[in-house]
């Protein structure tokens, strides 16, 4: 679950992170309220958007105009900062061509940068501990970092035995060239940071740029915090932080019925069970010529309502052209699956081509079930046969 | 011969009498495999109502009684780290862990215990593991599989099974299929499985199936180069396959793992990878069976 700059903020400030006072906005005119709270005289309005590059992002309104974070030096230019943003669309590179609304600004003390830098945590995979990255190219896209100049990424990794030591923290210290009080700040703030991680069980916090500042102090000017969806049944106070306006309003209805379900720009809508195979079905749809509308795992348990459900979800999707039925019975069983889709597609009176595969537990109850249903499914023997048939019915369609 | 689990497996279930180990026990009973009891902390001295099997309140004491070499854990994701934590304290030599959803730095903590302890771990969020004819450890349909000479190994349940029922429609048949599963932080990873199948005799090819996220599959696909493509080495044909490639960037597709965060993560770079080592790829997942027969003629 990814949250907002500011939530993010006023958690970390909550570990003991140093972080600028700011204050979040839903009108110009509590933008002038921010402002006011603040010692200025220079202040950073900020759009609140769950992705990055909003500074060099443009927005759709005004796309000559300036970007999505803005540092200004009076209250009326705080105000007209706002105003240019809220219920504006934000266009960044990772938005894509869509954009994002503002609904909400931060607004937040200015700050004497001397240097930027970047601190990174998460999971790392290689060695399954939590890592610590940093590195003197504060401001900068890290992957475009670690693609050109992996060198210049300092990495520590944390013995969740003994937890985050000190050394730690000098040694990335000392490696981004930091001196003096600088290093104590330093160690201050990422222990602060390793221990917010912990207990809030993120999956990434990203401090892009960490600033040190001209009296050597070490601050977030960035956060990026998002959480380990598993772990969240711990921390239900995080819960109200969920931001239902930033997710694909399709991937949402489908979180809410518990099923896994990415949207996507394509015209055959598929239904399977298990990841891997739900990636492998679009693959093959790929590979065969048309593409996927989008993912969806519907999981070992599926019966009748979730069938249901997810065809709802799937056929709510107007570029979808045809659906595909891929499900490989292990734990899920092809008579329950069966009985799913004839309801679903009695209930929903499903317009498009529907092909489907069965295969593994209870298989010929299952395509005895489809056969005796009256309905017009294509059957398909195995996953290429699958492939192919919806693949036609949509090019017929056409 | 086989790798991992075989007929002299001795299983045990924690979560023994929830309905995923009540379930699962009494299919891999019906499966032929051994299984000889298992654990529901507050249910100790009693039989399980079904499997007629012992109750257990503790690991350590059901080893003891049961002489248990093997756990598989249906215990729901809150709990479960908990309970692996209580296998590798028993020292039980294989544990498997099928439960989806546990939180990530609970395994951290997990990779930590299992650092010189007695105990393998296959998962979590994984199928489990299983040689035909001989012991079924997991929630995988049995009927598909077939003794035989493919050793299969996959971060993905169903993709599995895909692979199980074309190697066994091919005739060739398994050896031991390992679903290694597919969270970020997790016991065994392809290479483990597939030194064990470098190694085994029954094992004459291998079918490793990858997935988006992360760089295992690479690492494998170099580990292979060096200890099976290589003058003197065992030469066992190895068909690979990665899902995902149409996934698109930064969007986690089921799996906790299973998301490209750049760089060398995405399906292509992989089987590129996989290619480059001696690995025969498959272009389609519906190509595994046939790739492999294809590969086994040279």
């Amino acid at each position: 679950m990814n949250i907002h700059e500011y939530q993010g903020k006023e958690l970390l400030r909550r570990y003991g992170v140093a972080v600028l006072d700011g204050h979040v906005a839903w009108t110009p005119e509590e933008a002038v309220k921010a402002a006011e709270a603040l010692p200025g005289p220079v202040y950073v309005v900020k759009s609140q958007i769950h992705a990055g590059g909003r500074g060099a992002g443009r927005f759709k309104e005004d796309p000559n105009g300036k970007g999505g974070v803005r540092v200004v030096k009076s209250i009326a230019d705080v105000q007209a900062a706002a105003d240019a943003m809220l219920g504006k669309t934000l266009v960044t590179k990772q938005t894509g061509e869509a954009g994002k609304l503002v609904s909400r600004v931060y607004v937040e003390d200015g700050c004497d940068i001397k240097r930027e830098l970047y601190l990174g945590l998460l999971v790392d995979r290689d060695t399954s501990r939590l890592t610590i990255m940093a590195s003197t190219e504060g401001g900068m896209e890290i992957e475009e970092v670690a693609e050109n100049h992996p060198e210049k990424i300092l990495k520590v990794a944390v013995d969740p035995a003994s937890g985050i030591s000190g050394y730690h923290c000098r040694k990335l210290a000392f490696g981004l060239g930091l001196e003096g009080k600088q290093v104590a700040s330093f160690t201050k703030f990422v222990t602060a940071l390793y221990g917010a991680f912990i207990e809030l069980d993120c999956m990434i916090v990203e401090i892009n740029p960490l600033v040190v500042t001209g009296a050597g102090d070490i601050v977030a000017l960035d956060a990026k915090v998002s959480f380990d969806d598993s772990a969240l049944f711990r921390h239900k106070d995080l819960e109200e932080l969920r931001d239902d306006s930033e997710m694909d309003p399709k991937e949402l209805d489908a979180v809410k019925h518990d099923l896994n379900y990415v949207a996507l720009d394509g015209e055959i809508g598929c239904m399977v069970n298990g990841a891997g195979l739900a990636m492998a079905t679009m693959d093959i749809i790929k590979l065969y010529g048309s593409s996927p509308a989008n993912f969806l795992d519907v999981g070992g348990t599926a019966n009748a309502a979730r069938v249901t459900e997810a065809f709802r979800i799937i056929t709510s999707d107007a570029n979808v052209k045809a659906i595909l039925v891929n499900i490989f019975g292990g734990i899920a069983k092809c008579d329950m699956i069966a009985e799913g889709i004839v309801v679903a597609s009695k209930n929903l009176s499903l317009k498009v081509p529907l092909v489907v595969r069965l295969e593994g537990t209870n298989v010929e109850l299952g395509k005895k079930i489809l056969a005796e249903s009256g309905l017009a499914i294509i059957p398909a023997d195995n996953l290429a046969d699958a492939a192919q048939k919806v693949v036609a019915a949509v090019k017929k369609a056409a | 011969m086989a790798v991992l689990v075989d007929q002299n497996t001795r299983v045990m279930t924690q979560g023994f009498t929830g309905a995923q180990g009540t379930f699962h026990a009494s299919q891999g009973i019906a499966y032929g495999s051994t299984y000889v009891g298992g654990t529901t902390p507050g249910k100790g001295g009693t039989m399980h109502p079904e499997l007629n099997l012992p109750v257990f309140d503790t690991v350590a004491e059901c080893v003891a009684k049961t002489q248990a070499n093997a756990s598989v854990i249906y215990v729901p994701a809150p709990f479960a780290a908990d309970a692996i934590l209580e296998a590798i304290d028993a020292e039980l030599p294989l544990i498997i862990c099928i439960t989806e959803g546990i939180p990530v730095l609970d395994m951290v903590k997990v990779k930590r215990a299992l650092g010189g302890s007695k105990s393998i771990l296959v998962g979590p969020n994984c199928p489990g593991v299983i040689t035909p004819d001989a012991c079924k450890i997991g929630i995988m349909p049995g009927h598909i599989h077939k003794r035989g000479s493919v050793g299969v190994v996959s971060r993905s349940g169903t993709l599995t099974y895909e692979a199980v029922a074309q190697t066994t429609a091919a005739g060739l048949g398994q050896s031991t299929c390992v679903g290694i599963g597919g969270d970020p932080v997790k016991g065994m990873d392809f290479i483990d499985v597939l030194e064990l199948f470098l190694k085994d005799d029954e094992t004459k090819s291998i079918v490793m199936i990858g997935e988006i996220g992360g760089q295992s599959e690479i690492n494998a696909a170099e580990f292979l180069k060096k200890e099976n493509f290589a003058p003197g080495k065992p030469n066992k044909p190895v068909v690979g396959f990665i899902a995902g490639a149409t996934a698109p960037p930064g969007r986690r597709m089921g799996h906790a793992g299973a998301v490209i965060s750049g760089g060398k993560d995405t399906a292509e770079a992989k089987m590129e990878a996989m290619a480059a080592a001696g690995i025969h790829v498959a272009d389609s997942p519906a190509a595994l069976g046939s790739t492999m027969v294809k590969a086994l003629k040279g």
